[in-house]
């Protein structure tokens, strides 16, 4: 066997490299924050956020994309929260562990697997046109919904997990109904960890284009969203169209980065708060 | 039944996908659909063939997941094994902030830093190509790699590895010999489900990777993946038409596809439970 110090030095060595790659990581996300900022927040002002497009998109702000992306992606999870509570409950709470239940949750990770841009076309072809609702913030909404289930279902799931069997015990042990156990102990403790897997939902809702690409967002449009059933701009599509087939791509790249750390901020923030919330939510568990 | 509603709407895609595609294999076999060499879809006669669609996938899946798997693997085995618990505090809710960035983020930077730095650097005609887009999907791939294996080590019994240093094994041959060979399952796991991903990501290889429909030559050639094909000409295909069919029916290959990577990585996770 070789010297006790080689071998001390090649863990150190290997150790280092370790590291390294460790943090490249991190470095990686601070040069992607640091170029979209630098370069995004000159062309960041108030009328850049409150104003409509001018010109052909060269001038002007991005306020429809913003109100698009916030219909977007808050549609999305009023489809999927309920739907994704009651599938939580239903496994966790209810279901007896066998066939069926593997089958479900089966289907919920490869639901979780699919392409976005599988979502995209299933989303064209069910809602737009099947079900008559065009390119629409409803149908956009819709198919953005239907990517955030899984997402929504684990987080809800872990959630209820995490609801000690104690909490259970005592509410069926005074009498109450598995039923009401449920809706009023089980649920309510779990809220919590449900809303940061909503929170963690929302923003990748938001910072999604191609779900949205042929079934909600549109190019341009010369006014505010008035109903569900309009077209909408969002911010994610307005950052693909301005930068690769904008009317003057070069010109308006302010723009774009604008844009982009206008998204980031929206998406980024939203995620800290979650791990935020989620930290001091396991802190106040473990007590 | 509202459990069932993932099932259904799983049932859903796939029937779309497939009541959508089918028609366009009466015009073409599906042999020649998915070996046919040449995709012009808008030619007078058009060629549907997704075979360069199909090798763009692939080859940019491939390179980035030789770039991914070391930097997310590595990655994990030092925030689970080596870094003191409040630097892995802080480390692990990194990871997952560079998993939230926004996938048109991510192609923007690679079309407006990354592909000027490239063609720069190796004095070629265009930095929007194969290598471009695998190392942003790579970025995309890492903390998919990075958790799901760190989540792995985590799990491996504490005890194998005091016995391991009890026996006089240094902290880096615990981890080479007894660790992460124990983890090796979960590991597999973490690299499928990275190149499942890679596999399915949109915009960054429809932002970056240049867009050509043919098989490349070598890294700095430019490629069209099937994702970017479906996204880029979805918007021109007039609903009903052939090249609207041909679309839908790479989308079932590209569903097909992760399918089979999930279900494997299902399979995996399953035998390793046991």
């Amino acid at each position: 066997m070789k010297s006790i110090q080689s071998r001390l030095l090649k863990q150190k060595i290997m150790f280092g490299l370790f590291r390294s790659a460790a943090w490249l990581n991190g470095l990686a996300v601070l040069v992607v924050i640091y170029f979209i900022a630098a370069r995004g927040l000159s062309a960041i002002s108030f009328e850049f956020l409150t104003a409509m497009p001018l010109d052909s998109m060269t001038k002007g702000g991005i306020l429809p994309c913003i109100i698009g992306t916030f219909g977007l992606s808050v549609g999305a999870v009023l489809f999927a929260l309920p739907v994704g509570i009651a599938t939580a409950v239903y496994l966790n709470e209810y279901a007896k562990p066998g066939k069926l239940v593997d089958f479900i949750r089966f289907a919920i990770s490869n639901l979780a697997g699919v392409p976005s841009i599988v979502f995209g076309l299933f989303g064209l072809a069910f809602f737009c046109i099947m079900l008559h609702m065009g390119v629409s913030l409803l149908a956009g909404a819709l198919t953005l919904g239907v990517m955030s289930l899984p997402v929504i279902i684990g987080a809800s799931e872990e959630a209820l997990k995490a609801v000690p069997r104690t909490y259970r015990e005592a509410s069926m042990g005074i009498g109450a109904t598995q039923w009401q156990t449920i809706y009023r102990v089980v649920v309510p403790a779990a809220l919590p960890g449900i809303l940061t897997g909503t929170i963690l939902a929302l923003s990748r809702a938001a910072g999604e284009t191609a779900p949205i690409m042929f079934t909600g967002a549109v190019f341009f449009t010369p006014e505010l969203p008035r109903s569900i059933m309009s077209e909408v701009m969002a911010l994610p599509y307005h950052i693909y169209v301005l930068a690769t087939s904008g009317l003057d791509i070069e010109q308006t790249r302010p723009m774009q980065y604008g844009t982009s750390l206008v998204l980031i901020a929206l998406v980024l923030g939203m995620n800290l708060f979650a791990i935020i919330l989620r930290q001091k939510l396991r802190k106040k568990l473990n007590l | 039944m509202t459990a069932f509603v993932s099932v259904t709407i799983l049932g859903l895609i796939m029937i779309f996908l497939i009541k959508e595609g089918l028609p366009i294999f009466s015009h073409v076999s599906v042999k020649e659909f998915i070996f046919g060499k040449f995709w012009y879809p808008t030619d007078d006669p058009p060629a549907y063939g997704i075979f360069p669609l199909i090798v763009g996938t692939f080859s940019v899946t491939l390179l980035s997941t030789v770039i991914s798997v070391p930097l997310g693997v590595m990655s994990a085995i030092y925030i689970a094994e080596i870094a003191r618990e409040r630097l892995a505090a802080i480390a692990k809710p990194m990871v997952e902030l560079l998993a939230s960035i926004p996938s048109v983020v991510v192609g923007f930077f690679g079309m407006v830093v990354v592909s000027p730095f490239l063609q720069d650097t190796f004095d070629i005609p265009s930095g929007l190509n194969l290598f471009n887009a695998a190392l942003m999907l790579a970025f995309m791939a890492v903390p998919t790699i990075c958790s799901v294996t760190e989540d792995a080590l985590r799990s491996v019994p504490k005890s194998l590895r005091e016995g391991s240093l009890a026996l006089g094994a240094t902290h880096l041959e615990t981890i080479a010999r007894i660790t992460v060979p124990a983890a090796v399952s979960g590991i597999s796991t973490a690299v499928i489900l990275g190149m499942s991903r890679a596999v399915g990501e949109t915009m960054v290889v429809l932002m970056v990777a240049g867009g050509a429909a043919m098989s490349p030559s070598s890294i700095f050639d430019p490629v069209r993946p099937m994702p970017a094909s479906i996204a880029a000409e979805m918007g021109e295909a007039p609903f009903g038409a052939e090249h609207y069919n041909a679309l839908f029916a790479t989308g079932v290959v590209l569903f097909l596809f992760t399918l089979v990577f999930n279900v494997c990585a299902a399979r995996i996770a399953r035998r390793y439970k046991r």
